[in-house]
């Protein structure tokens, strides 16, 4: 048993559903009991899906069990299908049906239905939600896809390709599909199909007409293109278009599998990334100790630009889902960091305190966990949150997602600026410590996590805008008392302007605890600095 | 106090259907899909309420997932509820199972000093492979005797619907309420978890009244649980409570039969049934009862404009659907078409029900689609609904209202009249307001 707090990832058959959601014409026949129908909300309130998510759940009670589960699984199996007429059905079973071990593949093949169904075999207790959409993906493919189709002849028309990966409740899915398809636009590519993301069966069945595919999401598109390169020979990308790098190295590799010229692509005149990045004011990121840490394949991309083209520090990297972990540990060996797999947020919790980092890049829980020790935190990955699925493009992908990345990664950070005039004023009264930068809201009440705690059950969010605000740094204001700094270095500690005294309180206790001084005065306090310094 | 007082007043039960009910169309019965929450999901407001108490749920991630969506939040660090997730290898064997869960819990309580009361939560994986909790509360709780008070209950999908996670939970700590002593003063026992600030509304209402002797249940602390016994009348703040309220009239309690404190209405025959129980002067009961049901008018009132002639659909939920279909059609003169519940305890929202016009359809259990089939038909101006509807009937055209807001929120008694009307009639202004 694993105690769990907050998780993650749901269970597989939420992947499922999200794959299911993505399509059109597919409806996923669940064996589940009624409270699983939760997973419902996720799409319809998160994600502000304007329909159900297309998944019947049997809800078999206590009083079914033994008798008629299983003829309820049929019941719901021929109400669904003449409701819905779907061209598809998925079938399968959530964690308790796997125990009653009804065997809904068995039943649905056996009843016959009129459209092709796809068993979706998805163990609740040992897999998860992401290797679940995989899965299903994968199954949906192999089910479906026609091995007649292949593509036409080069000659007189244009490449052709899929994007594979896209799905529902995913970190910006929507916007980097827009993003990818506007360079395969520039660079005369056609889209056979984007999936599972608003693609139908019969799109499915003619996936083998395309040259290639693009898998932009291999969490979720990587076992499906895997069986596609062996099967239907088609190869598979391996970029992930995240950053600027990454992007142009995306472009390259399409338009060489596609035989076509790549510069179209490359001189895009949107880019501003790079320039901003170089721009004077951007000197203060440098060297900036951040800290990573989401899905495998967002955190790898993350601290990649991080790393080259922020000119910051990665000082931890890590990832929740194991299945990826090999190109976490990779990624952590050029930054020279211990990769961090772990789908224990506890754990997650005490690297980011032991990492002491300047800002976090990670899901919504690095973000609760950074608002708790004061430190600045945008996300870069799912589990997602309703300020997830903005109302304007805000693509991850591409050069606009490249410009869109320096944004929101930086603005949490004091300007640079404004942090030379903060040093310069700290002495006046609206600077006092209380005060802090009015963007960080440090002048809120100071107990926010308890009063969130209250508001927080009567909002299917999980915040509200104005608890994001609640940002408190607990580290930076809690001046331990019986502590063993000397009154001189404490006086001197408190001109060090406040959003760097935390770390600095911090690294000269390690610094004092490594050296063995028992005092912290104003010596220990400068030799630390020095210690420390870059 | 006066025997006689406990003599009144008499239950009417659903032995006895009143003359309305018998014009009523027969309840229509649906056993379909069920879109509806499991039991787990009360630990979201229990823990809140016990504030000395941890929720341990024995379950898989699928009710790990539902707690932390229903929830809705990944906000604070540890919160007093979570789960021992059961993995591939805890299904291998039993003896194992509850080895597991012993270091779970050993772990946890030395994390966690400061816990009080340990609920054991069993989950549908749990009843399925018949993991005994009840055993497992009995051995920890030996183990940890003196520390801390292990009980058990179920919130399973297979056994609760929702707001039964409440009434379970309380059902398990009925056992444990000391007994009062044969010569104990008449006791009230206010039954249900409200909001701490609802809760103290009452007992200061009750006080005035001159009810001295009243306990809570759920008590907001462990070593607050009252004493029940023959001395003991219940007052239930909760219409889903049904498992509790036998519970403790097999310890020799009586329930007192009243309508559930909802607006000026509801709020005043409750407290004049508590009143009456304990044999209180009828012209003191009303001179208490008066300034606050004044009050709830009075913020009635701002609302009654917007509400009334509205036409309003529940889609079952909580079982509230019969006592707040009651206050919007009594007091503020909706239309309610069809109040849906997952479950009728006739016996309990009997005074409620019988306030409900002739016209409205009452349906227990569900088939959602079909549901919804009849809320398209019907057209309400105003659909009462979970999480997973609400969207998807929004883009349908038809205003709805989240029914979790109303487990969360402060909607009970004199003083909240006005904020319960404002929950509804918040969607029908926005509609209005919109011009995108
Ligand atoms: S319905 Fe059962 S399996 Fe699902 S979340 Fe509730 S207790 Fe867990
Ligand atoms: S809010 Fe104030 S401190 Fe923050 S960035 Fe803007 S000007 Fe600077």
């Amino acid at each position: 048993m694993q105690l769990s707090v907050w998780t993650y990832e749901g269970p597989p058959h939420v992947g499922a559903m999200r794959v299911a959601t993505a399509m059109r014409g597919v409806h996923y026949l669940l064996h589940a009991p009624q409270g699983d129908t939760y997973a419902d909300l996720l799409f319809t309130m998160i994600e502000r899906r304007d329909a159900r998510p297309p998944v019947t759940y049997t809800t078999f009670q206590a009083r079914d069990l033994g008798k008629d589960t299983a003829d309820l699984f049929q019941r719901a199996a021929r109400d669904a299908y003449s409701r819905f007429d779907p061209q598809v059905m998925l079938v399968g079973s959530s964690c308790t049906a796997e125990l009653i071990q009804d065997d809904p593949a068995g039943i649905a093949e056996a009843m016959r239905l009129p459209c092709p169904v796809v068993p979706l075999e998805l163990p609740s207790y040992s897999r998860k939600e992401n290797w679940g959409a995989g899965e299903t993906f994968y199954q949906i493919v192999r089910h479906l896809a026609d091995r007649g189709v292949r593509p036409a002849p080069r000659e007189a028309r244009r490449p052709l390709v899929n994007i594979l990966g896209p799905a529902a409740l995913g970190f910006r899915h929507r916007d980097d599909v827009r993003e990818v398809r506007g360079i395969l636009d520039t660079l005369g590519i056609e889209v056979n199909c984007v999936a599972p993301l608003g693609a139908s069966p019969a799109d499915i069945a003619r996936i083998g007409a395309a040259d290639f595919n693009i898998v932009l999401y291999p969490e979720i598109g990587d076992s499906a293109a895997r069986w596609l390169e062996r099967e239907f020979k088609q190869p598979r990308t391996k970029n992930i278009p995240i950053g600027v790098g990454a992007t142009r190295e995306f472009i390259a590799e399409v338009a060489a599998l596609a035989e076509v010229d790549p510069e179209p692509a490359l001189e895009d005149g949107e880019s501003r990334m790079p320039w901003w990045s170089r721009s004077v004011d951007s000197t203060y990121l440098t060297g900036k100790r951040v800290f990573v840490f989401g899905d495998a394949t967002h955190a790898v991309a993350a601290a990649r630009v991080a790393h080259e083209e922020l000119g910051f520090e990665v000082v931890g990297l890590g990832c929740y889902n194991r299945e990826f972990a090999r190109e976490v540990r990779d990624a952590a060996k050029l930054y020279g960091v211990e990769p961090l797999i772990t789908d224990d947020h506890l754990e997650v919790e005490d690297a980011i305190a032991a990492a002491a980092p300047e800002l976090v890049l990670g899901t919504q829980m690095e973000r609760h966990i950074a608002k708790r020790q004061g430190v600045p935190c945008a996300v870069i990955s799912a589990p997602v949150h309703v300020q997830d699925f903005p109302a304007r493009h805000s693509p991850q992908m591409g050069f606009e997602g490249a410009n869109v990345l320096f944004d929101t990664w930086v603005h949490p950070l004091v300007m640079g600026l404004e942090e030379h005039l903060l040093t310069m004023f700290r002495e006046d009264f609206e600077f006092s410590d209380d005060a802090g930068a009015s963007h960080l809201h440090a002048h809120a009440p100071s107990q926010p996590i308890r009063h969130a705690e209250l508001v927080s059950a009567s909002s299917p969010q999980p915040d509200t805008p104005n608890q994001e605000e609640d940002w408190t740094p607990k580290q930076v204001r809690g001046d331990g008392e019986n502590s063993i700094w000397t009154a001189e270095a404490e006086a001197e500690l408190k001109k060090i302007p406040f959003f760097v005294r935390g770390k600095a309180r911090r690294n000269t206790e390690s610094f004092a605890a490594e050296q063995g001084r028992a005092a912290i005065d104003l010596e220990t306090l400068y030799d630390a600095k020095a210690h420390y310094a870059r | 106090m006066k025997a006689d007082a406990f003599s009144l007043p008499a239950e009417s039960g659903c032995s006895a259907p009143s003359e309305r009910e018998v014009l009523r169309a027969p309840v229509l019965r649906e056993r379909g899909q069920r879109e509806v929450f499991c039991g787990l999901t009360g630990i979201v407001w229990l823990h809140r309420k016990m504030q000395d108490a941890f929720f341990l749920v024995v379950g898989s991630r699928t009710c790990a997932h539902l707690l932390q969506s229903a929830a809705g939040v990944m906000i604070f660090a540890e919160p007093r509820f979570a789960t021992a997730i059961i993995e591939e290898r805890d299904l291998a064997g039993m003896a194992d199972c509850h080895e597991e869960l012993d270091r779970v819990v050993d772990r946890l309580l030395a994390r966690r000093p400061e816990i009080k009361q340990l609920f054991l939560v069993g989950s549908c994986p749990s009843e399925v492979i018949k993991l005994d909790l009840g055993k497992a509360a009995e051995r920890l709780g030996a183990k940890h005797a003196g520390q801390v008070r292990i009980l058990n209950y179920s919130g399973s999908g297979i056994e609760t619907t929702f707001t039964e996670g409440e009434d379970a939970c309380l059902a398990s700590l009925v056992p444990v309420m000391p007994a009062s002593a044969p010569d104990a003063a008449p006791q009230l026992l206010l039954v249900g978890s409200l909001p701490d600030i609802v809760e103290d509304q009452f007992l200061r209402l009750f006080a005035q009244l001159g009810i001295e002797n009243v306990g809570v249940l759920p008590a907001r602390t462990a070593d607050g649980l009252p004493a029940v016994g023959l001395n003991s009348r219940v007052l239930l703040a909760q219409p889903f409570l049904g498992e509790t309220a036998q519970a403790l009239e097999a310890r020799g309690a009586q329930r007192i039969d009243a309508p559930f404190p909802f607006g000026a209405e509801g709020t005043t025959a409750w407290l004049k049934a508590a009143a009456q129980a304990f044999g209180i002067d009828e012209m003191h009961a009303n001179s208490v009862i008066a300034p606050g049901r004044e009050r709830a008018k009075r913020a009635l009132e701002h609302h009654r404009e917007k509400l009334a002639g509205k036409r309003i659909s529940f889609l079952p939920d909580s079982q509230l659907e019969v006592p707040l279909a009651r206050f919007f059609a009594t007091e503020l003169g909706m239309e309610p078409v069809e109040v849906g519940t997952p479950y009728l305890n006739r016996k309990l929202v009997a005074r409620d029900l019988d306030q409900l016009p002739e016209s409205t359809r009452i349906s227990e259990g569900q088939d959602v689609d079909r549901q919804l089939d009849r809320v398209r038909a019907d057209r309400p101006d105003l659909t009462v609904c979970g999480l997973g509807l609400a969207n998807p009937l929004e883009a349908e055209g038809l205003s709805t209202k989240w029914a979790i807001e109303l487990v969360f929120s402060p909607i009970h008694g004199f003083e909240q009249a006005g904020d319960l009307a404002e929950l509804f009639a918040r969607p029908l202004r926005r509609r209005d307001v919109l011009q995108v």
